[in-house]
């Protein structure tokens, strides 16, 4: 590859980066420093950017990265939709190594040390699989939903890191590539399948929360699981299968059921739940089956099959809940669900942070003024809990403005992919977005007290280099991409 | 290349779902920095250690300044169950010096304990010695969760007075309940001024804020102590009890049941209260506090119960007095009124006995003699003189209304807990009894003398004695004589007149001073102080009689008024004349002379304890 031009890029590149991610960045990433100063000052008073302090490695970290982003900038705009590839296989190959040569940290082996240099390998995945997606489906004539080729060549470059990760016990990072799927959906992948996990949490969340009162001899999570299903049933006959008879009946047949059951157990007759949905489904299906042959409804057996797979899944929770999951995860999944409060334990990380941000009000208790985080009641206050900071500290109005900030950035994001000519740029600035989304949902969500606890940190926020440059690098490759996307008209 | 508009539309979707997780989060923030305020405080108990302060309480005097009362500094050894880490158990008991059962024991008795929690501090051991403290306080570092709280334990100078005195205890639930200044392990005063003067004496507790870290250290003081509250001292008290005064008072009741309540006439203040038997302050101090008391309370001889303020006894003829003043007020009898008496009260087929003297006698040798005849007519002559009162109820009514004025039947309102009222019927009590106009004088005739249902506290003769000591006035009685840095009450300074003419109190004290001379009282007098007095013997329903004795001295501005009541022992003249002398001499005169030396001895020496009735468990 020629690098001819060289000169003439790098000044274009700088003048039509787009300033307002730029800024964003920069704002997010400086807010983030000062906070882990906050974070970690110990009544000592050292500077904030003293070495010997998070804060001041964090402000090493923020140079390095400025470094590196300013690189990004002045390499050729073609070397990574080029180079897509080999870095992807360079990343997985690491990936790889890590697994055997990484030491153990906290049960995870995904740190490879260098001397005095630890970085995870998970976080350089990051930016490789959104290049190899994004050289995917930038292929001529490259569409989705044209064969399930197509979907099996996109699945693969998302699942190989995610299998490696899961490998290197980092269960958090791993989790964080199935946020790709917002990519596959912006690119022409069903909503249906959007709209199937979105049944699937809720579901699980129903489930396992309602899992210890009984109704009708059955959990009561499975009950409401059970009308739940019933209830899409009749959403989606309606709704996707546009036959407004059949939901009707089957809507009709349900409340009947239902009348009847309530009626029977009212005169003193106990039936069993599992019995009674289990006949009631069954009629239904099988009024549907026989309807969808006369009235030549063939959807309707995309129904049928959620509603298998459905009552299927809904059996196999309790199971897979019980038994495939560490205990530890078990107890955050129930402290997140409000099951258990266990607050010597899982509990006491999201109970010490909820504490600490509500004890900030509106305003806050003024800068380096927080006792929960410098006392370190919140354990990760400088890296994962960084948000409980801003809470104690900035109030509600500073939490406010830091997760507006979070939001521009995202829908900037999104704005400037959708402004790509090429699909290369699109799709690789969704895979940014969609990680941002995953990380910020995951950990506001979790130190808020609404998601189980999955250690990951927030996006240039959290103190910590490999996090911090990998999303430089994300984010400067995007600048990059974006920069030169006028060149690319064709 | 191809731009497919339906897909583009799906940018929407995704910014939506972005913008709906923010909406989420802002509202889930809101609900926890704004709305709920239980985070805020949860801050606070976390980080911040309140440190009491406990002030020094209030010391006590007596009337000379001598220091009875003081402090002394004892160590709590405390904890909060939720900071504890894992420590080395048999170090830590090693150094408090206890056993592991015992450790076990006293982990066991906090958890069951109605006030446990494992988020407040918990009193783990009280009362260590400053030896052990030290120890301890060298290795604290070591058991994370544990502390030491400093307390204030009393000590005193003298054993005596413990009545009066009263001691400190924990505070219970009910405490707390009604006074929001206590916290669990705080002390409050228990008995004794110890607990009417518990607001002056607790002073105001203090708080350090501590800054405290997740590992339970101590990482220093919050706002470089600016915010912290200093204690305030409790105040000083004077007393008007003379402690050498009060100390010979126990000796001479020692092996007695009884009391004497000594009053300074012109102020009202108490120079002496003794009731027997008694209990050594000292052994409620402290960790033995709880097993001594629950002794003192199974004692037969109630120790605890203080005779000279809470016990109501039949006043016998030191009521005499009483009845002398209102029949002189109401014009019934003059000085040369005379009564007979053949050996009694002989009227309408009943009699009540009396000894040999003259007949018939006038008021002063009748005071002097104690002569029951005399008051029997005299109460017979006011109740059934219907050309002046109408019926006899409304007589009584007059002749209760000079009693109450006199300070009986009601609380004097001395400055102790638990004072009784002693009783004093009203018509409406005999009415009830006997039916409305169908009794006489001679159906309540023995109140004339002090017997019937009349009952009275040594505090309440005594201050007849006092008052009669000052022709006519008293001043409610009272232990405490000053509050340093306050006043004390204007109850406590008032005069209160009785209804009776001030010279008809002299005809009363003549009488009283015949007595000492030649009549019932001739062991009270000593040296050339002229001493006035006048005895009582109490029948009773529990054996033998009370001996009574009331008497002031000098005669003409007197120093001293004391009533002397000891249980079972007989005639007012064998035990309460001596007693009442000999307490006398020894506040006027500072010692016993030595020709009644063998008085004193044989008052020392002699138990009357064996009358009462009490059988030693």
């Amino acid at each position: 590859m020629e690098l001819r031009n060289t000169k003439y890029e790098t000044r274009s590149a700088f003048r039509s980066v787009d300033w307002v991610l730029m800024a964003l960045y920069a704002i997010l990433m400086v807010c983030g420093a000062v906070s882990i100063y906050a974070a970690s000052y110990d009544y000592d008073h050292a500077s904030m950017f003293s070495l010997a302090e998070f804060s001041g490695k964090q402000f090493l970290w923020i140079g390095i990265s400025l470094v590196v982003g300013f690189c990004i900038l002045i390499i050729d705009r073609r070397f990574f939709e080029a180079y897509a590839y080999p870095i992807y296989g360079v990343a997985v190959l690491l990936m790889i190594l890590t697994i055997f040569v990484a030491t153990d940290i906290k049960g995870s082996r995904s740190w490879i040390v260098l001397g005095p240099v630890s970085f995870q390998s998970a976080e350089f995945g990051k930016f490789a699989t959104a290049l190899a997606l994004a050289k995917l489906f930038s292929e001529y004539n490259f569409v989705l939903n044209r064969s399930y080729k197509n979907y099996l060549r996109a699945l693969a470059i998302i699942v190989v890191p995610i299998i490696l990760i899961f490998l290197q016990r980092e269960t958090g990072s791993a989790l964080v590539y199935t946020s790709l799927v917002f990519v596959l959906y912006r690119e022409g992948m069903s909503g249906f399948v959007l709209f199937a996990g979105l049944c699937a949490i809720t579901l699980f969340v129903v489930v396992i929360k309602f899992s210890e009162s009984l109704l009708m001899g059955m959990p009561l999570g499975e009950f409401v699981a059970f009308i739940i299903i019933m209830a899409i049933m009749v959403g989606m006959l309606a709704l996707y299968c546009k036959s407004y008879k059949l939901a009707k009946n089957v809507g009709m047949g349900f409340a009947a059921a239902g009348l009847i059951a309530y009626g029977l157990t009212f005169a003193g007759i106990n039936i069993n739940g599992f019995v009674f949905f289990s006949v009631v489904l069954v009629a239904a299906v099988i009024y549907v089956l026989i309807a969808m042959f006369i009235e030549k409804v063939r959807k309707a057996v995309v129904v049928l099959l959620f509603v298998g797979v459905s009552v299927g899944y809904m059996f196999v929770v309790n199971y897979a809940f019980n038994n495939a999951l560490e205990p530890y995860q078990q107890m955050r999944i129930k402290v997140a669900l409000g099951l258990e409060e266990d607050l010597r334990g899982a509990g006491y990380n999201v109970n010490q942070s909820k504490i600490a941000i509500g004890s900030g009000g509106i305003t806050g208790k003024g800068f380096l003024n927080g006792t929960q985080t410098k006392l370190k009641y919140v354990p990760e206050q400088h890296t994962d809990f960084i948000f409980c900071t801003i809470g104690e500290e900035q109030g509600f109005v500073g939490t406010s403005v830091v997760l507006i900030l979070y939001l521009a950035l995202i829908l900037r994001i999104i704005h400037i992919a959708e402004r790509q000519r090429t699909a290369f740029g699109r799709v690789y600035a969704y895979c940014v977005a969609s990680y941002l989304i995953f990380h910020l949902g995951i950990n506001i969500g979790m130190v808020v007290g609404l998601s189980p606890v999955i250690g990951i940190p927030l996006p240039l926020f959290s103190y910590g280099g490999s996090a911090l440059l990998a999303f430089t690098t994300q984010l400067f490759i995007l600048l990059k991409i974006d920069s030169a996307r006028r060149e690319f008209a064709n | 290349m191809r731009k497919d508009y339906r897909l583009e539309k799906r940018k929407y979707v995704v910014g939506g779902f972005v913008v709906a997780l923010v909406l989420i989060f802002l509202i889930r923030l809101f609900e926890l920095q704004v709305v709920d305020n239980r985070y805020k405080e949860n801050a606070d108990s976390n980080a911040f250690l309140r440190k009491t302060v406990y002030p020094s309480r209030g010391l006590i005097y007596d009337r000379n300044g001598e220091l009875i009362v003081y402090n002394q500094p004892a160590y709590d050894v405390m904890m909060i169950p939720r900071d504890v880490q894992p420590f080395d158990t048999i170090d830590f008991c090693k150094t408090l010096q206890i056993t592991r059962e015992e450790f076990d024991y006293r982990m066991k008795e906090l958890r069951e304990s109605p006030s446990y929690s494992s988020y407040s501090q918990q009193t783990f051991m009280s009362h260590l010695s400053a030896k052990d403290y030290g120890r301890l306080q060298e290795k604290l570092y070591r058991y994370p969760g544990f502390f030491i709280q400093k307390r204030i334990l009393r000590q005193y100078n003298h054993i005596a007075g413990a009545n009066i005195l009263g001691n400190i205890r924990e505070v219970n639930s009910r405490d707390i309940e009604r006074d929001s200044y206590y916290r669990p392990g705080d002390y409050t005063g228990d008995l004794g001024i110890e607990k009417s003067y518990e607001q002056q004496l607790r002073g105001v507790k203090g708080v350090e804020i501590l800054i405290r870290d997740a590992y339970g250290k101590i990482q220093g003081r919050y706002d470089d102590g600016k915010q912290d509250v200093k204690a305030i001292s409790g105040k000083k008290l004077t007393l008007g009890i003379d402690i050498e005064l009060q100390e010979y008072g126990e000796q001479l009741m020692k092996n007695k049941i009884g009391a004497i309540v000594a009053i300074e006439p012109s102020t009202g203040e108490i120079l002496a209260m003794v009731s027997s038997p008694t209990y050594d302050p000292t052994t409620l101090i402290g960790r033995e506090r709880g097993k001594n008391y629950r002794e003192l309370v199974r004692n037969p001889y109630k120790p605890l119960y203080d005779r000279s303020i809470m016990a109501a006894y039949p006043p016998g003829s030191t009521f005499k007095p009483t009845q002398g003043l209102i029949l002189e007020q109401e014009g019934i009898v003059d000085l040369s009124t005379a009564f007979p008496c053949h050996r009694g009260y002989i009227n309408g087929g009943l009699r009540v006995g009396c000894h040999g003297h003259e007949s018939p006698i006038t008021l002063k040798p009748a005071i002097r003699t104690s002569c029951n005849a005399y008051f029997c007519w005299g109460l017979k002559s006011m109740i059934d003189r219907r050309s002046k009162y109408g019926t006899p109820a409304k007589a009584f009514e007059i002749w209760k209304n000079h009693m109450v004025s006199m300070g009986y039947g009601y609380k004097l309102g001395i400055d102790l807990p638990g004072e009784s009222r002693g009783f004093i019927p009203n018509s409406e009590f005999y009415s009830k009894i006997y039916g409305d106009g169908r009794w006489s004088a001679n159906t309540i005739i023995s109140i004339a003398i002090g017997q019937g249902e009349i009952l009275a506290t040594p505090l309440q003769i005594a201050n007849l004695c006092a008052t009669i000591a000052n022709r006519g006035f008293f001043i409610t009685p009272h232990v405490v004589k000053e509050v340093e840095g306050d006043t004390i009450s204007s109850l406590y300074k008032e005069r209160r007149y009785p209804t009776i003419d001030r010279k008809y109190y002299d005809d009363i004290v003549d009488g009283m001073r015949m007595a000492v001379v030649g009549g019932t009282c001739r062991n009270a007098a000593f040296g050339d102080v002229e001493v006035c007095g006048k005895t009582g013997t109490a029948q009773n329903p529990h054996g033998r009689d009370h001996s009574a004795f009331m008497g002031f001295a000098p005669m003409n501005n007197p120093k001293i008024a004391i009533c002397v009541y000891v249980e079972n022992a007989g005639f007012g003249a064998t035990y309460g004349v001596p007693i009442g002398g000999l307490m006398m001499e020894k506040y006027l005169t500072g010692e016993i002379s030595p020709e009644r030396k063998y008085l004193e001895q044989r008052m020392l020496e002699s138990n009357t304890i064996l009358y009462s009735g009490v059988k030693k468990h």
